[in-house]
C-alpha cells in the first residue's frame, strides 16, 4: 500500500468503519448505562423538584468554592485543552467541510492561523496535564493503563493534524492519512474508555443535581 | 468464592443503578475529589482519594454491566473481587469515610461519590466486612432499642430528672400531639439538658408535643453500616410510633445521621411515603423564630462559632436557620473558613466515631477542624449534632485546645425567659 492508497483507505472504508463503531458504541453504551434506571425517591422533597439537575450541569463547569487553589494545574489545563479541542474539532474549516459532507450542516469557521495557535496551546496544555499526572502522587496513584492510553489517543490526532498542516516531519499525504487514522482510532475508543465522559458527564451532573436538589441543596 | 463474598457481590449487583453506571463511566481520574476529603488532605495518602474507595464497586459494575467487562470476565482475564480485598477496603469505606459528601460537590464530571459509598457499604455489610464497632451499635439498636443500650426505664428516669430540674412536665405517648420528639442515646446519657431545652421551647411556642415509649431512639446504625434490612427495622419503629400517636411532625434530634436516616432514607426503607413530616430540631427552631414563637432575652458575649454537621447542612439542606438562630443569641458570632455548605466534617460521622481502630486516623483528620478553629479563635464552639459534639470534644482534648462544645438547642433554651418572668 502506498501513501495514496493509505489515504484513500482512511478516507473511505476506514472512516466508514470508525464512524459506524463510534455511533453503535455510543448508542450501546448509553443504553447499557441509562436503561439500568433508578428507584423512585419516596421521601418528601424539600422543594418542588424544578430544574436542579440542569442547574448542576451548568454549575459544575466552574470550580466550587476553595477548589481552584488546591489544583490550579488541573483546572487551567483542563479548561484550556477542552476548549482548545472544541475549537479545533468544530471551528477548523476542513473539519466543518467534513462534517457537512457527512450530515449536511455547516457553520462558519476560524482562520487557519488562529486554529494553528489554538492547536499549539492545546498540545502544550495536554503535555502539562500529562506531566501533572506523572508528578502528582495522587493522580499517578489513580492512573492505570487507560489513563495513559486515552491521553495518547487524544494527543495523536491533534499532533498529526498540526504536523500535516505545517508540512513537517513526513510528506503531507502520509501525515494527513496518519491524522485521519488516529482520529478514527480515537472515535472507536471513545465509547469504551473513560473518554465516554464526553457523553455521560451530562447525565452524571444531572443525577447529582437532581438527587441533591430533592433535599434543597444546590450542588 | 466464599458464601459471604457471593452474597456481598450479589448485593453490589443489586445496588448498581443508572446513576452509578453513569458516574463510573464519567470518572477521568483527575483526583480533585481527594482535595475535598479531610482524610486525604490531612494525611496526604492517595489511597484515601474518594473515588478509589469505590474500587470494588467499580469492578463489579464493569464486570457485570458493561459489554467489554462481561467479555473479559467470560475470558477470565478480569480480576474478580476477593474476600481479602473487601477486608482491606473496610478501612477505606468506613474508617476513612464519614459520608460527609464533600467529594460529591466538587467532582467536575458531577459524580455523587458519597451516594456510591453508601451503596458499597450495603455489599460490605452483606459480605461481613463492616467494622465490629458499628455492627455492635446496629445490633444493639435492633435488639435493645438503642446503640448505647439505653432502654425505656433509663429514658423515664431522665424524664423525671428533667421534670424536677425544669418544673415542666415531659409528655409521653400523648395521642394527637403536634410534634413527636426523638432523642439520641447520646442525649439521654450525656446531654439531658436537650430534653429540658425542648420542654422550655415548646412551652413558650405553645405547641403540643410528646415522647414515644416505643420509639425514642432516632439514630440508625443500620444505615451507617449499610444494612438496609436493619435500617428498616429501626426506622419502622419510628413510623409505627408516629402513626399510632397520630402526630403531624417527627422531630429529629441534634444528630446528623438520624436526620438523614429518617428524613431522606426512611420512606425508601419502609417502601412508602410517610404520613407525617420529618424535621430536624434546628428546622423547627427556625420556623418558630420566623413565626415569632421563639423569643429570647440576653446575648452571649463571648466569641462563638458554629460547626455545621454535614448531614444537616450539605447533605440535608438546613444551612441558613442555624445562622439566624446564632445571631439571635450571640453578640460575637464568627464563621469558620468554609462554614456552611462547604464545611469540613468533624471526622467522626457516618459511623466512623464507633470504630475503635479508626481513632488514630480520626485524630489525624481532626487537624482540618483544628485549622478552621485556629483561624477564628472562638471561646466556645456551637453545633447541632451530639455525635459531632463528642468527636469535637475528643479532638479538642487531644490537641489540648480549651474550647467548650455546646449544643445550639440548649443554648437557645437558656435564653428563653422563665415563665411569668
Amino acid at each position: 500500500m502506498n501513501e495514496m492508497q493509505f489515504l484513500t483507505w482512511v478516507r473511505g472504508p476506514g472512516l466508514d468503519i470508525a464512524l459506524s463503531l463510534f455511533v453503535l458504541g455510543v448508542l450501546w453504551r448509553l443504553i447499557e448505562i441509562y436503561s439500568l434506571g433508578r428507584k423512585k425517591d419516596l421521601s418528601a422533597p424539600r422543594h418542588k423538584p424544578g430544574a436542579s439537575g440542569w442547574h448542576t450541569i451548568a454549575r459544575r463547569s466552574v470550580p466550587p468554592e476553595g477548589m481552584f487553589k488546591t489544583s490550579p494545574v488541573s483546572y487551567v489545563g483542563g479548561y484550556v485543552f477542552h476548549i482548545g479541542l472544541a475549537i479545533i474539532i468544530f471551528l477548523f474549516i476542513p473539519h466543518i467541510k467534513l462534517i457537512e459532507s457527512l450530515v449536511g450542516v455547516s457553520w462558519p469557521g476560524l482562520p487557519s492561523q488562529v486554529v494553528d495557535l489554538v492547536t499549539v496551546v492545546t498540545l502544550a496544555a495536554m503535555i502539562v496535564l500529562l506531566a501533572d499526572r506523572i508528578m502528582k502522587p495522587t493522580k499517578r496513584y489513580l492512573s492505570g493503563f487507560q489513563d495513559w492510553f486515552t491521553w495518547t489517543l487524544t494527543f495523536l490526532p491533534v499532533l498529526t493534524g498540526w504536523l500535516a498542516v505545517q508540512h513537517l516531519l513526513l510528506p503531507y499525504t502520509t501525515m494527513l492519512a496518519l491524522h485521519i487514522l488516529t482520529a478514527e482510532l480515537l472515535l472507536v475508543f471513545i465509547p469504551f474508555t473513560k473518554l465516554f465522559h464526553a457523553f455521560t458527564v451530562f447525565g452524571s451532573r444531572w443525577f447529582n443535581g437532581a438527587v441533591n436538589g430533592h433535599k434543597g441543596v444546590p450542588v | 468464592m466464599s458464601a459471604s463474598l457471593e452474597k456481598g457481590v450479589r448485593v453490589l449487583k443489586e445496588v448498581i443503578d443508572a446513576p452509578i453506571a453513569s458516574y463510573f463511566s464519567s470518572c477521568v481520574h483527575c483526583g480533585l475529589c481527594a482535595e475535598a476529603c479531610l482524610f486525604y488532605t490531612e494525611t496526604g495518602d492517595p489511597k484515601y482519594t474518594p473515588i478509589h474507595k469505590l474500587e470494588p464497586l467499580r469492578r463489579v459494575y464493569e464486570q457485570e454491566y458493561t459489554l467489554l467487562g462481561r467479555v473479559a470476565k467470560w475470558l477470565h482475564i478480569s480480576k474478580p473481587i476477593t474476600d481479602a480485598e473487601l477486608a482491606e477496603w473496610q478501612e477505606l469505606v468506613y474508617n476513612s469515610c464519614t459520608l460527609c459528601g464533600r467529594c460529591s460537590v466538587v467532582c467536575p464530571v458531577g459524580n455523587d461519590i458519597v451516594y456510591m459509598v453508601r451503596k458499597l457499604r450495603e455489599g460490605m455489610s452483606a459480605s461481613g466486612n463492616a467494622p465490629e464497632g458499628i455492627k455492635g451499635a446496629a445490633n444493639r439498636t435492633v435488639t435493645i432499642g438503642s446503640p448505647m443500650g439505653v432502654r425505656l426505664p433509663a429514658v423515664k428516669a431522665q424524664m423525671k430528672h428533667v421534670e424536677e430540674d425544669y418544673g415542666i412536665p415531659i409528655p409521653l405517648d400523648v395521642e394527637g400531639a403536634e410534634y413527636m420528639v426523638m432523642l439520641s442515646s447520646m442525649e439521654i446519657i450525656n446531654f439531658p439538658e436537650y430534653l429540658g431545652a425542648i420542654a422550655k421551647i415548646m412551652r413558650q411556642a405553645g405547641k403540643t408535643w410528646t415522647l414515644c415509649s416505643t420509639a425514642f431512639e432516632a439514630t440508625n446504625a443500620g444505615m451507617q453500616i449499610g444494612n438496609s434490612d436493619l435500617a428498616k427495622v429501626i426506622v419502622s419503629r419510628i413510623v409505627e410510633g408516629a402513626e399510632r400517636l397520630k402526630v403531624k411532625t417527627v422531630i429529629s434530634p441534634e444528630c446528623g445521621h438520624a436526620y438523614t436516616a429518617l428524613r431522606w432514607e426512611g420512606a425508601n426503607l419502609v417502601g412508602r411515603p410517610f404520613t407525617f413530616q420529618v424535621k430536624h430540631i434546628i428546622e423547627v427552631l427556625g420556623e418558630f423564630q420566623e413565626q415569632g414563637l421563639l423569643k429570647t432575652e440576653g446575648m452571649e458575649t463571648d466569641r462563638l462559632t458554629f460547626h455545621d454537621p454535614c448531614q444537616l447542612a450539605r447533605r440535608g439542606g438546613v444551612i441558613q436557620q442555624q445562622r439566624s438562630l446564632m445571631k439571635m443569641i450571640a453578640k460575637d458570632f464568627v464563621e469558620m473558613p468554609d462554614a456552611g455548605f462547604m464545611n469540613w466534617c468533624c471526622g467522626g460521622g457516618g459511623g466512623a466515631s464507633a470504630i475503635e481502630e479508626g481513632e488514630e486516623l480520626r485524630l489525624e483528620a481532626f487537624k482540618r477542624k483544628k485549622a478552621q478553629l485556629e483561624a477564628v479563635k472562638p471561646d466556645r464552639l456551637v453545633t447541632a449534632c451530639a455525635n459531632c459534639r463528642i468527636v469535637l470534644e475528643e479532638g479538642l482534648e487531644h490537641y489540648q485546645m480549651d474550647i467548650p462544645v455546646i449544643g445550639l438547642t440548649e443554648t437557645i433554651a437558656e435564653h428563653i425567659p422563665e415563665k411569668g418572668a
